[in-house]
């Protein structure tokens, strides 16, 4: 098997993550304008045979709602809706979400497109496992600028779920509600808990043992560069082009 | 259903209108975004349902744009709206930030003609607290204790989007972006451009008729061959990577929008082609 590249460390990072069994089942996944990676993540999920159902929003055919895009909100606030990603251009220890920009709001220093569903996904999906390459103090701060969606609620406001997960270019992170704070869960090969202090503006907890991030097994890989990368090269070929080394065909 | 022009279109929407626009996934209309520039549209006030996208930050960088309400201005995989980030910057546009489900709520309260409605979420978020008019109450349903997010109902001024045909009756076709259907209903008059008009009545027809807006929500439909372009219509023709990638690059500067602007919209071959 060839070199592993970074992307499907992280892609089959994420599978693990949703099909962790101690979360609530990922029946429904929606995947939105995230990075290709949680989708390709899903597709290596659905790949090895769990039944989940993908309703992928940035498809550049089909669609799959009927009702236009507030389809996705109404099955999301039913509860229908098990797990979905989110990112953030800045995220702090308390898993608060800045997808409006920094500075004064609405983001006057650097703006961001815009906080999309997020403030209401976060709260009303079962789950959320947050996606984020870059790992840097200017990324990962103590205290996010401008809130789009808040990591935890004051007692008695209804919520649905939280962040299950934090996954960066070097290190998961699990996410605990009740306390309202990360724990390192894995590291990525030549990482250290200093490296990950070092790049990370939040304090966070780190058990006595930290595990290196798994390798893909050969299996995983052998899906993801065939029938995932096949799924995947509509709509994201750039992706494809880079990581899988795939083009489309004309 | 006799069409008008693109321009008389144009000319149709005031100063200062409130104009819900689709995003760049949902069938914009460029091509009347592209009128609306020509034609020096001053001071409208922009509702991206949920997001806006490439015709917004056109109407932005030409000075046609005082205030935006939406989730998120994006160009998608060509990176943040250029023109959209330099007026946030400068302080020159009002930003009402929203969430994609609340822009959908707020319509539907309009489509059904009552004041508000509720919706989940919200709750902690900093979106939450820069909107004076949205309310948090107990939810009168609960044993107390359950606060709960109100939405002022929101009736656009005019709907603009562009959907692949009309009929003789003024039904519009666009298949299943449905919350084009959504600004029509809410919205006081929809502004429709279209690739072609066709015979008959699509109501006539049960294939197509799940996927029409009657002629009761559109208030003037233009012709505007590739009207959506460079955004992707359904399956008549794809995404142009390339056209917004050049803008997104000459945008950076003003200086570079207006020369993409002299070329793609105020040139005689530009405003011939629309």
């Amino acid at each position: 098997m060839s070199d592993i590249r970074p992307e499907e460390r992280l892609a089959a990072a994420l599978a693990r993550l949703i099909i962790d069994p101690a979360a609530p089942p990922a029946r429904h996944i929606a995947v939105g304008a995230a990075s290709p990676l949680p989708a390709a993540a899903c597709w290596l999920v659905r790949k090895q045979g769990h039944p989940v159902r993908l309703s992928l929003l940035h498809r550049r055919s089909g669609n799959p709602f009927t009702e236009g895009t507030r389809e996705l909100f109404d099955l999301t606030g039913q509860g229908r809706i098990d797990l979905f990603f989110l990112g953030g251009g800045q995220i702090d220890g308390q898993a608060n979400l800045n997808l409006v920009g920094t500075g004064e709001w609405p983001g006057r220093e650097v703006r961001f497109p815009g906080s999309f569903g997020s403030a209401f996904m976060y709260v009303m999906a079962h789950r959320t496992i947050l996606f984020r390459e870059e790992h840097s103090p200017r990324v990962f701060v103590e205290k996010v600028d401008n809130i789009s969606a808040p990591g935890v609620n004051a007692p008695g406001v209804f919520r649905r779920g939280h962040a299950q997960a934090l996954v960066t270019g070097k290190c998961v992170f699990r996410f605990h509600p009740e306390r309202a704070r990360f724990s390192l869960l894995s590291l990525h090969p030549g990482e250290t808990v200093e490296s990950i202090r070092a790049a990370t503006g939040f304090d966070f907890d780190v058990p006595a043992e930290v595990p290196r991030t798994p390798d893909p097994t050969p299996e995983e890989l052998a899906l993801l560069r065939g029938p995932v990368c096949d799924e995947m090269l509509e709509t994201y070929p750039e992706f494809c082009a880079r990581v899988f080394n795939r083009k489309a065909a004309a | 259903m006799t069409p008008t022009t693109l321009e008389a279109m144009a000319a149709s929407v005031p100063d200062g209108a409130l104009v819900a626009l689709p995003p760049d996934n949902s069938l914009p209309s460029i091509a009347l975004a592209k009128a609306l520039v020509r034609r020096g549209a001053r001071g409208l006030r922009l509702l991206g349902v949920p997001v806006a996208g490439f015709a917004a930050d056109l109407l932005i960088g030409a000075g046609c744009v005082a205030e935006i309400e939406t989730s998120a201005v994006s160009l998608g995989e060509a990176g943040f709206a250029p023109r959209f980030s330099a007026a946030v910057k400068a302080g020159t546009l009002v930003v009402r930030d929203c969430t994609c489900p609340a822009v959908h709520t707020m319509l539907q309260a309009a489509e059904k003609g009552v004041p508000f409605m509720p919706l989940r979420g919200l709750i902690g978020s900093d979106i939450l607290a820069h909107r004076p008019d949205w309310r948090v109450i107990d939810n009168p349903y609960a044993d107390g204790g359950d606060p709960i997010v109100l939405l002022p109902a929101l009736q656009p001024d005019i709907a603009i989007f562009h959907a692949v045909m009309a009929d003789a009756e003024g039904n519009v076709w666009l298949g299943r972006r449905r919350e084009c259907a959504t600004i029509a209903h809410a919205s006081k008059r929809a502004l429709v451009t279209v690739e072609r008009v066709v015979p008959g009545n699509f109501l006539e027809d049960e294939r197509l008729a799940p996927g029409t807006i009657n002629a009761t929500y559109v208030t003037e439909v233009a012709v505007a061959e590739r009207g959506a372009h460079p955004v992707a219509l359904l399956d008549e023709y794809g995404f142009d990577a390339a056209y917004v990638a050049d803008y997104a690059r000459m945008a950076k500067t003003e200086a570079g929008f207006a020369t993409w602007l002299d070329r793609e919209v105020f040139s005689p071959r530009a405003a011939a082609a629309e």
